[in-house]
C-alpha cells in the first residue's frame, strides 16, 4: 500500500562527520514504539526525511537492521537537507520508508568474497552493508573495503574505520585524493587504489558506490582481471519525489529507480537508456 | 446490473435529482464568467434549468481533476509555537461526499482504469474513485483528431462508467454498469430495454471491437533501443517547446511532484501536476540533469505512454482522445509519432 | 489561380535553397504544414532537399525568434566549456521574419543573445495572421475540417457545410492593431513590402479595461485567468523568456506556490507580462497557444502602452539602441534613464546610489 505518512521520529544524536560540516550523522528514534517493532530494512535502501514546512528528501540508511539505532548521514545539498542540518537534538522530523530494494545480502551475496569500493559520502549505504556483512562474518568469504575522500577531513565515521582496520577479518584500504599533512595512509583516487589492490573476481560480489566518474574509471581495472558485469552491484541516484515508483520523477528509461532500484546489477544498468 | 431505455424528460428528471443530493459536474464550454471556488477546470456545476451540451468528441477537460486533484493535500501540520503537535503528520480531513461527472465520453473513462493500474495502491486515488460516478453518453460521431479506435479503444465502449447511455432515436439506451450506477438509478421506474435495441447496441458494437492494433503490436515487440536512438527524436524536440500544455490536459499523464506549503503556520503537504517536459522535473540537487536537452525530454513523454508504460502494466497510456494534438501550441501530433515510431520498428 | 502566400510559399523555398546550397547559411527557421486545418509546424530545414516542406500562410502564429539562440547553438562546432572561442567565422542561421518577429531578433541582439553577424533575416511583411480561435467560435459546436486560404477570404469546410468568411475578420487582435507589420530588419526580402495598417486605436481594447473601476478589472482580471492550468506554454513560447531558471521554478526562495491557487497564477501572469515590459512586440503567440484561450496579451498590451506612453519606448527598433529599460547611470537621480527619449517621470525619491551598476548590467529578470 502507498502512503504518504511519515513515522514521526526523533534525533537522538548528531555528529558532524566532515571538516566542512556538510555531512551529519543524525541518530534518529521512533517515537511510537509500535513503529520501532515493526521496522525492518535491508542494507542499500533509503528512506524520505521530512521536515515539516521544507518537504521531503530521500537519504540512504547508513546503518544496519543488526544495529541498534537507525543512522541517516545527510549531505546539506537542498532546501530540504540544509533544514535538516539545523536541526538539534531533540528535533522532531518524519521518516518514511524503507523504500527501495537494497542490497541481495541474503541472495547473491551470501558466501561469497565481498567487494565493497566507496568514494565520497556515497559510503554511508555501503557502511550499512558492511555492519550487516559483519553481524554474520561467517556467511561471507573475504571481505576487501576499498573508501576515497578528498581530504583526511572529508572522511565519514573515522572513528569505525579505526575499529575496523584492527580488526583483522576486513582488507580495509583508506585513502585521500591528495597528500596532505599528517596523512600516512594511502594516496590516490579510488580507481587506481583499486587497480592496485586487484580483488580476484573469483566467487566474489562487488558492490560500487560513489560519483560516476569514479565508477567509470573504476570498472576498466576490474574488468581487465575479469571482472563481469553481473557480479558489480551499483547504487543509481535520480531525483526521487514520491519514493514509491508512482510519481515518475526518477524513472530511466521504463526503470523506475526508487522502486525497481536504487541497488542494480551493472549488467542491469547498461541495457538502461543513460537518463541517470 | 440491468440495461433500461430512458426518454430525455425521465434523464433531465434523473441529473434533477442527483442534483439534490451530490455534486454533479458537467463540461463547461465556455470560460467561467466570474472566478469561482467550486469549480474544477473545464468541468463547472451542474445548474438546474441549463440544457446539457456536449461536444462532438471528448470534453473539453479530462476527468482526471476529479481523480487526481491539482493539488491534493497529503497531510497536514502546524508550525505554531506552543503547539502541543508542532511538526507532527496528520492526515488531512478528504471530502466523502459523492460526485457525479455528467457528459464522459469513452476515451475518458478508459483514462480512469488505465491510471488505476499505477494507482491502486494509493489510497488518495482509490478514494477518489470511491466518491465518483461518471455519467457517460457513448459516441456517435466523432472528431477528426479522434484515434480511440487506433489506440485499442472503441468510442461506443462503456467501461470504466458507472452509467453509460447511448443514444436512439427518441432517447436513450441506459446501462447500469455498477454498484455506484445502481444507486444512481435507485427507484425510477425504468422500462427495461428491449432485446432488440439491445442487439442493435451489440451489434454496433461488435463493429469498433477494441484491441491491439498491427502497429500498437509491432511497438510491444520492439526493442526499446530501437525505439530510444531512432532518429526521428531529433526533429521533434527541436519543435517542441517543452511547456506542460500536452501533459496537463492529458487523461493519462499522472507524473506528480510533492511539496510542503505554509500559510500562517499552518502547513500541508501537497501533490501537484507536474510534467516530464520541464527540465526542473528530473534535475539533481547538484544541478546535474539527466534529461536535460529538450529532445530527451519530449522522448521520454512519448515512449513512457507508448513503451515504458506498456512494458510495465500492458496496456497503453493513451486513450486516443486526441486533445493534445488540437492543443498543442506547435502541433505536435502523437498519430504522427506513433506510425514514425512505428515505421523505426519496421526499418531494416 | 495563385495566392499571396502561394508565391511566398514559392520564394521562401527558392531562397532557402539557395542559402543552402551555397552554405551561406546551415539551417533556415521556417514553417512546415500542420497536421490539422489552421496549424502549422514550426520547421528547421538544413539540407535543400528539405526546403519544398517550408509553408507560408496566414497561420503562422508562433514567433520563430524563440528559435533562434538554439538553432544557433546547433550549428556551433561542439567545444568544451573551457575551450577557447573557435577564431573563423561561425556558420549563419537565416530565420523566416515579419515585423514582430524581427523586432524580437533585434531585442536578442541588444540582449546579447544572438550575434547580429549570424543571422540572415529573410523578411516577409505580415498581411495579419488569423487566430484560430476566432474561427472555432464562428462554428459552435462544428468541427472544421479544411480552410482554403485565399488573398482576402478563407473558405471553412466542415462536414456538413461550407462558408466562406473574410479573412480580415478574424486576423488575430495583436495583428489588426500592429504598428509595424512590416520587418525592421531585413537581409533578403520575400515579396512585396506591406502597408501600414490604418490604426486609430492601438490600445482600444486595453482602454476598454482601463475606464472600468478597480472592483470590475479585478473581476475582469480573475476570471479571465481562473482557467489557467499552469502549463506555461506562454511562457516557453516567448523569445523573450529565457531565463536559465525562471521564477516560477526557483526553489531557494521560492516566490510561487506549485498548486493553481488564483494568488500564483495570477502572480505568475503579472510578473511574467513585467519581464517583458520594454521588450514585448506584441507578437501574440503567447494568446496564440494557450490552451485554455487566456488573454495574457492583455497584460503584455497594457504594459507596452505604458512604456510607450512614459519613456517614448517601442522594442525592438533599432538593434545599436542601448536597452532603455536596464540602464542605471548611478549619477542620475531617476531610477531609470533613457538616453534616447528624455521623457517627464513623476518625481520620486531617489534609490541609494551605491552599489547601482552604471553600464547597461544584467539583462536578465529576477524579481
Amino acid at each position: 500500500m502507498i502512503s504518504f505518512m511519515p513515522y514521526p521520529v526523533r534525533i537522538e544524536d548528531i555528529v558532524v562527520e566532515t571538516e566542512d560540516g556538510s555531512l551529519k550523522t543524525f541518530t534518529l528514534a521512533f517515537e511510537q514504539e509500535r513503529h520501532r517493532k515493526g521496522w525492518q530494512h535491508v542494507p542499500g535502501q533509503f528512506v524520505m526525511l521530512s521536515v515539516a514546512g521544507a518537504g521531503e528528501a530521500p537519504v540512504g540508511l547508513a546503518s544496519s537492521p543488526t544495529e541498534e539505532t537507525l543512522l541517516c548521514t545527510v549531505n546539506r545539498a537542498g532546501m530540504v537537507t540544509t533544514a535538516l542540518h539545523q536541526l538539534k537534538v531533540g528535533d522532531r522530523l518524519g521518516l518514511r520508508g524503507p523504500l527501495g530494494n537494497g542490497f541481495p545480502l541474503d541472495g547473491e551475496m551470501k558466501g561469497k568474497n565481498i567487494v565493497m569500493i566507496a568514494g565520497g559520502f556515497a559510503v554511508t549505504i555501503l557502511r550499512a552493508a558492511l555492519m550487516a556483512v559483519l553481524a554474520r562474518r561467517q556467511d561471507y568469504g573475504r571481505v576487501t573495503f576499498i573508501y576515497g575522500a578528498r581530504s583526511p577531513g572529508m572522511l565519514l565515521y573515522q572513528q569505525e574505520l579505526r575499529q575496523w582496520a584492527q580488526r583483522g577479518d576486513i582488507d580495509l584500504y583508506v585513502t585521500i585524493d591528495r597528500e596532505a599533512p599528517g596523512w600516512a595512509g594511502l594516496v590516490g583516487f579510488v580507481p587506481t587504489i583499486a587497480a592496485q589492490v586487484a580483488p580476484s573476481p573469483e566467487n566474489s560480489v562487488a558492490l560500487i558506490c560513489g560519483p560516476p566518474i569514479m565508477i567509470k574509471f573504476t570498472m576498466p581495472p576490474l574488468e581487465a582481471i575479469g571482472w563481469k558485469d553481473e557480479q558489480v552491484y551499483l547504487s543509481l541516484e535520480n531525483r526521487m519525489k514520491c519514493g514509491q515508483g508512482l510519481c515518475c520523477h526518477c524513472n530511466v528509461g521504463p526503470t523506475l529507480v526508487c522502486k525497481d532500484g536504487p541497488v542494480f546489477t551493472r549488467a542491469q544498468v547498461k541495457r538502461l537508456p543513460m537518463e541517470y | 446490473m440491468q440495461t433500461v431505455m430512458i426518454s430525455p424528460a425521465e434523464l433531465d428528471a434523473l441529473i434533477e435529482k442527483w442534483q439534490t443530493y451530490y455534486a454533479v459536474y458537467v463540461p463547461a464550454l465556455a470560460k467561467p464568467a466570474a472566478a469561482t471556488t467550486d469549480w474544477a477546470p473545464g468541468w463547472r456545476r451542474f445548474v438546474e434549468g441549463e440544457p446539457l451540451i456536449l461536444p462532438v468528441g471528448p470534453t473539453p477537460a479530462s476527468v482526471k481533476t476529479f481523480y487526481f486533484p491539482q493539488p491534493e493535500t497529503l497531510l497536514s501540520f502546524s508550525l505554531e509555537e506552543n503547539h502541543p503537535d508542532k511538526g507532527a503528520m496528520r492526515e488531512p480531513v478528504k471530502s466523502q461526499g459523492m460526485q457525479v461527472v455528467l457528459g464522459v465520453r469513452p476515451c475518458d473513462a478508459a483514462s480512469v482504469l488505465l491510471n488505476q493500474l499505477p494507482f491502486i495502491e494509493d489510497p488518495l486515488y482509490m478514494a477518489n474513485c470511491q466518491r465518483t460516478a461518471l455519467v457517460g453518453f457513448t459516441c456517435t460521431s466523432r472528431l477528426s483528431t479522434c484515434f480511440c479506435t487506433e489506440m485499442g479503444g472503441s468510442p461506443l465502449h462503456s467501461a470504466g462508467l458507472d452509467l453509460a447511455l447511448s443514444s436512439l432515436e427518441d432517447g436513450f439506451i441506459l446501462e447500469v454498469l455498477s454498484e455506484k450506477g445502481e444507486i444512481l438509478v435507485a427507484g425510477c421506474n425504468l422500462v427495461p430495454a428491449s432485446a432488440s435495441d439491445m442487439a442493435g447496441l451489440t451489434a454496433r458494437r461488435q463493429g469498433a471491437a477494441p484491441g491491439d492494433s498491427v502497429q500498437l503490436q509491432l511497438l510491444r515487440s520492439c526493442a526499446l533501443n530501437r525505439l530510444y536512438e531512432a532518429p526521428m527524436w531529433q526533429a521533434l524536440g527541436e519543435a517542441c517547446i517543452n511547456c506542460g500544455a500536452c501533459t496537463f490536459i492529458c487523461p493519462t499523464c499522472f507524473c506528480f511532484d510533492i511539496q510542503d506549503e505554509v500559510v500562517q503556520g499552518q502547513g500541508r503537504r501537497i501533490r501537484y501536476w507536474d510534467s516530464c517536459m520541464f527540465p526542473l522535473y528530473s534535475q539533481h540537487t547538484s544541478g546535474h540533469n539527466p534529461r536535460g536537452k529538450k529532445l530527451q525530454r519530449t522522448r521520454n513523454r512519448f515512449l513512457h505512454k507508448l513503451k515504458y508504460f506498456p512494458d510495465r502494466f500492458g496496456p497503453f497510456s493513451c486513450v486516443g482522445c486526441g486533445r493534445c494534438i488540437g492543443d498543442c501550441p506547435v502541433n505536435i501530433d502523437i498519430r504522427e509519432v506513433l506510425s514514425d515510431l512505428v515505421r523505426c520498428t519496421e526499418l531494416e | 489561380m495563385a495566392t499571396i502566400n502561394d508565391k511566398i510559399t514559392d520564394a521562401i523555398r527558392a531562397q532557402a535553397r539557395k542559402l543552402l546550397e551555397t552554405g551561406e547559411v546551415a539551417a533556415l527557421i521556417g514553417y512546415a504544414a500542420g497536421s490539422l486545418p489552421m496549424t502549422v509546424k514550426p520547421l528547421v530545414v538544413r539540407r535543400p532537399e528539405e526546403c519544398d516542406r517550408l509553408v507560408w500562410n496566414t497561420f503562422c502564429v508562433l514567433n520563430l525568434a524563440t528559435y533562434l539562440p538554439e538553432v544557433l547553438s546547433s550549428v556551433e562546432i561542439p567545444r568544451d566549456l573551457r575551450d577557447p572561442k573557435p577564431e573563423e567565422p561561425q556558420a549563419k542561421v537565416a530565420i523566416l521574419a515579419t515585423g514582430c518577429w524581427s523586432r524580437n531578433i533585434v531585442v536578442q541582439i541588444q540582449e546579447k543573445r544572438v550575434a547580429r553577424e549570424r543571422v540572415v533575416v529573410v523578411g516577409v511583411g505580415s498581411r495579419g495572421m488569423v487566430s484560430r480561435a476566432k474561427v472555432k467560435a464562428l462554428f459552435p459546436g462544428q468541427e472544421i475540417l479544411t480552410v482554403e486560404e485565399g488573398d482576402h477570404d478563407l473558405v471553412v469546410q466542415g462536414l456538413d457545410f461550407t462558408e466562406t468568411i473574410n479573412r480580415w475578420s478574424v486576423v488575430r487582435d495583436n495583428c489588426q492593431t500592429c504598428a509595424h507589420p512590416d520587418p525592421v530588419l531585413v537581409d533578403i526580402r520575400i515579396g512585396e513590402p506591406v502597408s501600414e495598417r490604418k490604426n486609430p486605436h492601438p490600445y482600444k481594447q486595453v482602454e476598454l479595461i482601463e475606464q472600468r473601476s478597480v472592483d470590475e478589472r479585478w473581476a475582469w482580471f480573475t476570471a479571465e485567468f481562473a482557467t489557467c492550468i499552469r502549463c506555461y506554454a506562454c511562457r516557453n513560447v516567448c523569445p523573450l523568456c529565457y531565463c536559465p531558471t525562471c521564477f516560477v521554478d526557483d526553489a531557494k526562495p521560492q516566490w510561487l506556490g506549485k498548486s493553481l491557487d488564483a494568488v500564483d497564477t495570477g502572480l505568475f501572469h503579472i510578473l511574467r507580462a513585467h519581464h517583458c515590459a520594454g521588450r514585448c512586440t506584441d507578437c501574440g503567440a503567447c494568446e496564440s497557444v494557450c490552451p485554455m484561450g487566456i488573454n495574457m496579451r492583455m497584460l503584455t498590451k497594457k504594459l507596452n502602452k505604458d512604456v510607450l506612453e512614459l519613456f517614448g519606448i517601442e522594442a525592438g527598433m533599432e538593434p545599436e539602441a542601448p536597452l532603455q529599460l536596464t540602464m542605471y547611470p548611478s549619477a542620475s537621480p531617476e531610477f531609470i534613464v533613457t538616453d534616447l527619449a528624455p521623457v517627464p517621470v513623476p518625481s520620486r525619491k531617489p534609490f541609494e546610489s551605491a552599489g547601482i551598476p552604471s553600464a547597461e548590467g544584467d539583462t536578465s529578470c529576477k524579481p
